[in-house]
């Protein structure tokens, strides 16, 4: 698929160590908080301490007067010059979802500042901009709000009964989201089957919690009256669109560079009220300003995330065979709904998974709760549902006594029914099409590498010595390369060198190697030639970002086309300068080599000077070109997961005995990068399967608001993680590649929990919800010895 | 968040640190190790006018043995140093495995022993170490010197019998008679963590039965909590299963923990009964 | 230097002096450290916390920030010869003491070996936790002869990464750090675990 069929190995399918590691070694890495500008100022927030209330008189004056204090803002101040924020792009609802489903989507702007009624804990009330963020900290704590607090609704199946309490006082009612979407025949299909199983599975709300909280740098050029701002965002041309329509200035005096990010998971994926003001205040006050959220702000203030209970039924015939799946599902969407119908809609088209199921049933309803709104994080709307599913699939195996490793084997769609059609609507509005996958394979290896045989042979022995054993699968697909587009722009330097432009920056996942990989395969130069810019809206003009599994997919076929054509201009021009065919020309070692005679060779360099002297060829304007790719479909990404744990019922420990995940993502370009990010996701996977809990007390209040309370996953809690690989090139790209990067973050929840009650069978345990905490499943247990006779 | 502006007085002796504590009329907080103060003001939960940091006292910074075999610890001495003490490790083993179970080493470079037992954090380690092990206080003001046993310093959560103006100068551990044998137990979610419940049990023996016994729990009340009915159960018999069974049955009377997020109240009821049964046989096997 | 905020509503320009904030209420003190081998006079006010005196002081921006409460491990540097949290020390504290911090650790201009351990293993992703756990290792490893895979696990314990899920850290800490004898004459010898 290379053009240089015939010549060196690829880079791609390589493991190449990162050319991003030294850098960063040396703590020369340049993040939000590392820039430093001369007479740069700190911005600190007034957050909202109560869940709900009206508030009068935000009074600045006392903080206005405190030394090294610059600027005090309160929405009074922002009156007549913004308008609350939208995150328009996500926003929007494709065309056939509107036509077909119809679903009611209801958006509630944020203001920037709050005016009037503040609706969760966290929210920005007032700003102070000073000398040290120290002295604007100061400043907070002398601004006098008075609040009138009004009844706050925290639970979202609450939210929703009739005579809740109004969330928003502006809002008609608590709905959010709400649709209806299926195929076939649900009812009829439940009259007619064997089995039924039916149940609740919630997902908990997580926070995304990458190391390096969110942060922004914004300055206005003295001298070109531009405005630059730095920013750790996953989506910077986004943000550039946002920032210009917010303060009112051409997208072009916007220049947004993202700078090194310390993870973003989806919390850096969209925009926050912080990205509008302060570039504001920059503009106001002629000085640099920046804003480096703490870590109490990132757990409250920043988005949250997952939280959904899922009302689950699934029926099947006697052997087994699925016949319908129902789903009724709530989210949270916290105190506005700011991104529309992402979550829920992910969450509904990857319901059913790699499961042929006939008759699918789904409602959706998003409600408001006055909690930090949520949005997308890792895997986005997928753990939630394929913990729902992989649940009741253990509940159906359970009811049938059937091994749940056959059962998945009976139900999984095979690699001859690819392309495969569910009968359902994707993300887009069109028909959803699996483009390719192995299912049966992914299951096979699986249930080989963990050895299933013998662990059921020693869960039995296990059992006669009082000690818990169990096994767990999750299967889940992941439908990667999310449109519309993205760009490249690829150029040869006047050194000879090659510059890659593309709007997808990285949070970690090592694009300057991997893009890199891709462009020097496609040129026939070697990677130390070439370097990426990645997430500098100067550089190229059109750009969507880093989120949602994409950037790989799409980035990586558009550098890939740009380079190519970038080959051939290089080689055009040479033919011209050299007066050779360019069929007869190759590019070898940075040079030009006319085919078998190496004696006759033209650097790139040298084509580079040669090319201004040169009227009307083919070099015209350089060797540069830009090139956008739209997906034309998803590229369908799958996983299974299956872990063995053994559980102490007298604590309610859990240790992972095994852990291995099988994947498949097409092509991989970097094996190394590839696996690193599968055991990552899993991790955090891992993390909201055991541990991870945002919490909130009845008022309202974040109790879980530290990193002493919000639990991460340490070096002890994630066990060494087993990987296969199952490969299926994708047919919807040149390159066969699928996006990987959430797919790990999918499996752990379910595959824990099914392992979990698997070992736990003997007392009857039933597990709904995560984290399995020592403390929650102690409870399980007492409740479940409590009705053991 | 950053801390609110306060002054930092670094004292070089202990006449010097409490001369500083004296001053009645700003509000005065002592700074060892700062790994529960400095977050505490890092999150702004607290707004001292004076910092006086005792970590430069010459004369608090060592442990010494005297010739009684006590052995003494000064409020400078980090939690590390103490760790890595052999003296300690052979004399008072319990106190060298909670130690290890405090935070991360990086915490323990900074923290000290004394800060630990000033804090009285109710699901700290040391202080429930210090009952067990029959501890004295040492709190030094412009207005005397108190000796404090362990039993009476610690009230409630996160809080002492010390007074705003004393500084805690030490901490000394008696000697352990022979025939006596002591076990610390503790339970938490991640390694590091605070404990969600634990015990330090220590047992003296006369021949073949129990002669005395200490059972103090932490992690399951605002203070160290000693459960002298469970101890009375094990007194004037070999340690057994039904020994145990009775010490244990004592505590569902006696222990009175609050639930939190993280635990409920009967989770750590329940896990401060099985520690005690792994530290009460542990202890015994231990008295030699 | 206290005049109030003009008119929220009209932009305003620079009318102050910039640089440090010399309007800070708290008092200041002069401090001689040595960092990463260069002696440091400096002021500092009482409450300036370390790891902000050398990013924003210093311009000794590899040492990073995660939590300012001690629970992330992202600001852990060495404060003579030992690991620290500097978000739980102010810099003030550090009068009269040796810092070093990530910055020190490529001394002769190449990677060492630890450094050079995560780059080999892929024990990083984001970079963002990644000086604080180079130091936390370094400290290991100059504390002791002999390093066995449970201190491994206990200098990592303290230390949070949301990106790589710790695989990768622990295997390239064990080839960098274990050792069951005493030090290898050869520095550069790389170790596999
Ligand atoms: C991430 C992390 C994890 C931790 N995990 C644990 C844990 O698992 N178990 C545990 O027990 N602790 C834990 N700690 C706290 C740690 O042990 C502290 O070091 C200890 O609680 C306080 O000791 P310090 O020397 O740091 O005291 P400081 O923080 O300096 O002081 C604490 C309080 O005690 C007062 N004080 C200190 N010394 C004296 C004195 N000599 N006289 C009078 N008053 C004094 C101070 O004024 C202050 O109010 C953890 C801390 C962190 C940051
Ligand atoms: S920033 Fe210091 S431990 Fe997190
Ligand atoms: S590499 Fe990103 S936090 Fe560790």
């Amino acid at each position: 698929m290379t053009p240089e069929e015939e010549g060196p190995a690829p880079f791609i399918g390589r493991s190449i160590p990162r050319v991003e590691d030294d850098r960063l070694l040396r703590g020369q890495g340049r993040f939000i908080d590392d820039l430093q500008i001369e007479g740069m100022l700190e911005v600190a927030f007034l957050r909202s301490p109560v869940a709900h209330a009206r508030i009068h008189e935000v009074d600045l004056t006392a903080a206005a007067g405190l030394p090294g204090v610059v600027a005090v803002y309160n929405a009074a101040a922002l009156v007549g010059r913004v308008e609350p924020l939208l995150n328009s792009e996500e926003l929007r609802i494709p065309e056939g979802i509107r036509s077909t489903i119809d679903p009611v989507v209801r958006i509630q702007p944020m203001p920037l500042l709050a005016s009037g009624e503040v609706n969760y804990v966290g929210q920005a009330i007032a700003m102070v901009v000073a000398e040290s963020r120290y002295l604007a900290e100061d400043a907070l704590e002398v601004i006098d709000v008075r609040y009138d607090e009004l009844p706050a609704v925290i639970d979202p199946e609450a939210a929703l009964e009739e005579g809740s309490p109004r969330v928003l006082l502006e809002a008609e009612d608590n709905i959010g989201i709400h649709l209806e979407h299926g195929t076939g025949d649900v009812d009829q299909a439940l009259r007619s089957a064997a089995v039924i199983v039916e149940d609740t599975f919630a997902s908990q709300r997580y926070v995304p919690s990458p190391m390096e909280c969110r942060g922004i740098v914004a300055h206005r050029d003295p001298f070109s009256g531009r405005l630059t701002v730095w920013s750790n965002t996953q989506t910077p041309h986004r943000v550039r669109g946002h920032i210009a329509s917010c303060l009112g200035l051409p997208a072009d005096d916007v220049h947004v560079v993202a700078v090194d990010v310390g993870g973003g998971f989806g919390q850096k994926g969209i925009l926050v009220v912080e990205e509008l003001l302060i570039p504001l205040v920059a503009q106001d006050l002629g000085r640099p300003v920046r804003w480096t959220e703490d870590r109490q702000e990132n757990l409250t203030a920043g988005s949250h995330a997952r939280e959904q209970i899922h009302h689950i039924t699934a029926a099947a015939d006697e052997s087994g065979r699925l016949l319908a799946v129902r789903d009724r599902f709530v989210v949270n969407l916290g105190a506005r709904n700011m991104v529309g119908l992402v979550v829920p809609y992910n969450s509904l088209c990857h319901l059913i998974g790699p499961y042929r199921v006939p008759n699918v049933q789904i409602e959706a309803t998003g409600a408001l709760t006055n909690t930090m709104f949520t949005s997308p994080y890792r895997g986005a709307g997928r753990p939630e549902a394929t913990f729902a599913m992989e649940r009741i699939m253990d509940r159906l195996a359970a009811k049938l006594e059937m091994e749940p490793a056959e059962l998945r084997a009976r139900n999984v769609v095979t690699p001859q029914e690819m392309p495969y059609q569910t009968g359902l609507l994707d993300r887009r509005g069109l028909t959803q099409q699996y483009d390719s996958g192995d299912y049966p394979e992914m299951l096979d290896r699986a249930v080989k590498m963990i050895d299933l045989p013998r662990v059921r042979t020693e869960q039995q022995k296990a059992r006669v010595d009082g000690r818990y054993v169990g096994v767990g699968f999750a299967m889940y697909l992941e439908a990667t390369a999310l449109g519309p587009f993205e760009g490249a722009k690829v150029s040869v330097l006047p050194s000879g060198r090659i510059r890659i432009h593309t709007g997808a920056p990285s949070q970690g996942q090592g694009h300057r190697t991997t893009f890199v990989q891709i462009a020097a395969d496609a040129l026939g130069v070697e990677m130390g030639e070439i370097e990426l810019v990645a997430g500098d809206t100067a550089t190229i003009p059109f750009g969507v970002g880093t989120i949602a599994s994409r950037a790989l997919v799409t980035a990586e076929n558009a550098i890939h086309q740009a380079a190519v054509l970038v080959r051939q201009r290089i080689l055009d021009s040479a033919a011209e300068l050299m007066e050779v065919d360019p069929a007869d020309l190759e590019i070898a070692d940075n040079q030009v080599v006319v085919k078998g005679s190496p004696g006759s060779a033209m650097s790139l360099a040298e084509l580079m000077r040669a090319i201004p002297m040169t009227q009307g060829g083919s070099g015209r304007d350089g060797l540069s070109e830009v090139s956008y790719f739209q997906p034309p479909n998803y590229a369908t990404s799958s996983g299974l997961h299956a872990v063995v744990v053994e559980v102490q019922p007298a604590t309610g420990r859990v240790e992972i005995l095994d852990y291995v995940v099988v994947h498949e993502a097409g092509r991989i370009v970097n094996p190394q990068i590839a696996d690193a990010q599968i055991v990552g996701g899993t991790a955090q996977g891992i993390g909201g399967a055991l541990l991870e809990h945002m919490q909130y007390d009845e008022a309202g209040q974040p109790v879980t608001s530290t990193f002493m309370d919000y639990r991460l996953p340490t070096v002890d809690t994630v066990p060494d993680i087993r990987l296969a690989e199952v490969v299926c090139p994708s047919p919807t790209n040149a390159l066969g590649v699928k996006g990987l990067g959430e797919g790990g973050a999918v499996g752990p929840p379910a595959a824990l929990a099914n392992a979990v009650e698997d070992a736990l069978s003997p007392f009857g345990v039933v597990i709904h919800s995560c984290p399995l905490t020592p403390d929650r499943l102690w409870a399980l247990l007492r409740a479940g010895r409590a009705t053991e006779r | 968040m950053k801390p609110a502006p306060f002054d930092y007085r670094a004292a070089h002796s202990v006449a010097e640190a409490i001369r500083l504590l004296g001053d009645g009329d700003r509000e005065i907080k002592v700074l060892a190790g700062g790994q529960s103060l400095l977050p505490v003001l890092n999150m702004r939960m607290g707004h001292p006018d004076v910092l006086v940091d005792i970590c430069r006292i010459p004369e608090l910074g060592s442990i010494d043995v005297d010739s009684q075999e006590a052995v003494h610890i000064g409020a400078a001495v980090r939690q590390a140093q103490a760790h890595a003490d052999p003296r300690l490790r052979s004399g008072w083993p319990v106190l060298t495995e909670a130690i290890g179970h405090i935070g991360h080493p990086q915490i323990r470079n900074r923290g000290t022993v004394c800060g630990s037992l000033a804090h009285n954090d109710p699901a700290s380690e040391l202080p429930a170490v210090a009952v067990a092990l029959d501890a004295e206080l040492v709190a030094r003001s412009q207005r005397g010197l108190r000796r404090l046993n362990a039993a009476d310093f610690f009230d409630g959560p996160f809080s002492t019998v010390l007074e705003e103006d004393e500084l805690l100068t030490e901490v000394v551990f008696p000697r352990q008679p022979a025939w006596s044998g002591s076990s610390f137990q503790e339970f938490s979610t991640r390694v590091g963590d605070f404990a969600t419940a634990g015990v330090v049990v220590r047992l003296e023996r006369a021949g073949d039965v129990v002669s005395a016994a200490r059972l103090v729990f932490f992690g399951v009340g605002g203070s160290p909590v000693r459960v002298a009915a469970a101890e009375q159960a094990l007194l004037d018999a070999p340690v057994t299963p039904s020994s145990t069974a009775a010490a244990v049955s004592a505590l569902e009377e006696q222990l009175d923990p609050v639930g939190d997020i993280h635990a409920t109240a009967a989770f750590r009821k329940e896990l401060a009964a099985q520690l005690a049964v792994t530290g009460i046989n542990q202890a015994w096997e231990r008295c030699a | 230097m206290n005049e109030p905020t003009a008119d929220l509503n009209h932009p305003q320009l620079p009318r102050r002096p910039l640089g440090p904030p010399l309007s800070e209420p708290s008092c200041w003190h002069d401090i001689r450290v040595t960092v990463n081998g260069a002696p440091v006079c400096a002021q500092v006010e009482s409450r300036l916390l370390l790891v902000d005196f050398l990013r924003h002081r210093l311009g000794l921006t590899g040492t990073h920030v995660g939590c300012e409460q001690g629970s992330c491990g992202a600001c852990t540097i060495l404060v003579d010869g030992v690991g620290v949290r500097s978000c739980l020390t102010l810099a003030v504290q550090a009068d009269g003491s040796d810092v070093r911090t990530v910055e020190s650790l490529a001394e002769s201009g190449e990677l060492n070996r630890l450094q050079r351990a995560f780059h080999e293993e892929h024990g990083m992703q984001c970079g963002f936790c990644t000086p604080g756990i180079l130091m936390s290792m370094t400290a290991l490893e100059e504390s002791s002869e002999v390093i066995d895979d449970d201190a491994i696990m206990e200098h990592l314990g303290g230390n949070l990464c949301r990106c790589t899920g710790y695989v990768n850290i622990r295997n390239a800490a064990r080839r960098a750090c274990l050792r069951e004898r005493s030090r290898p004459v050869d520095e550069g010898a790389d170790r596999d675990a």
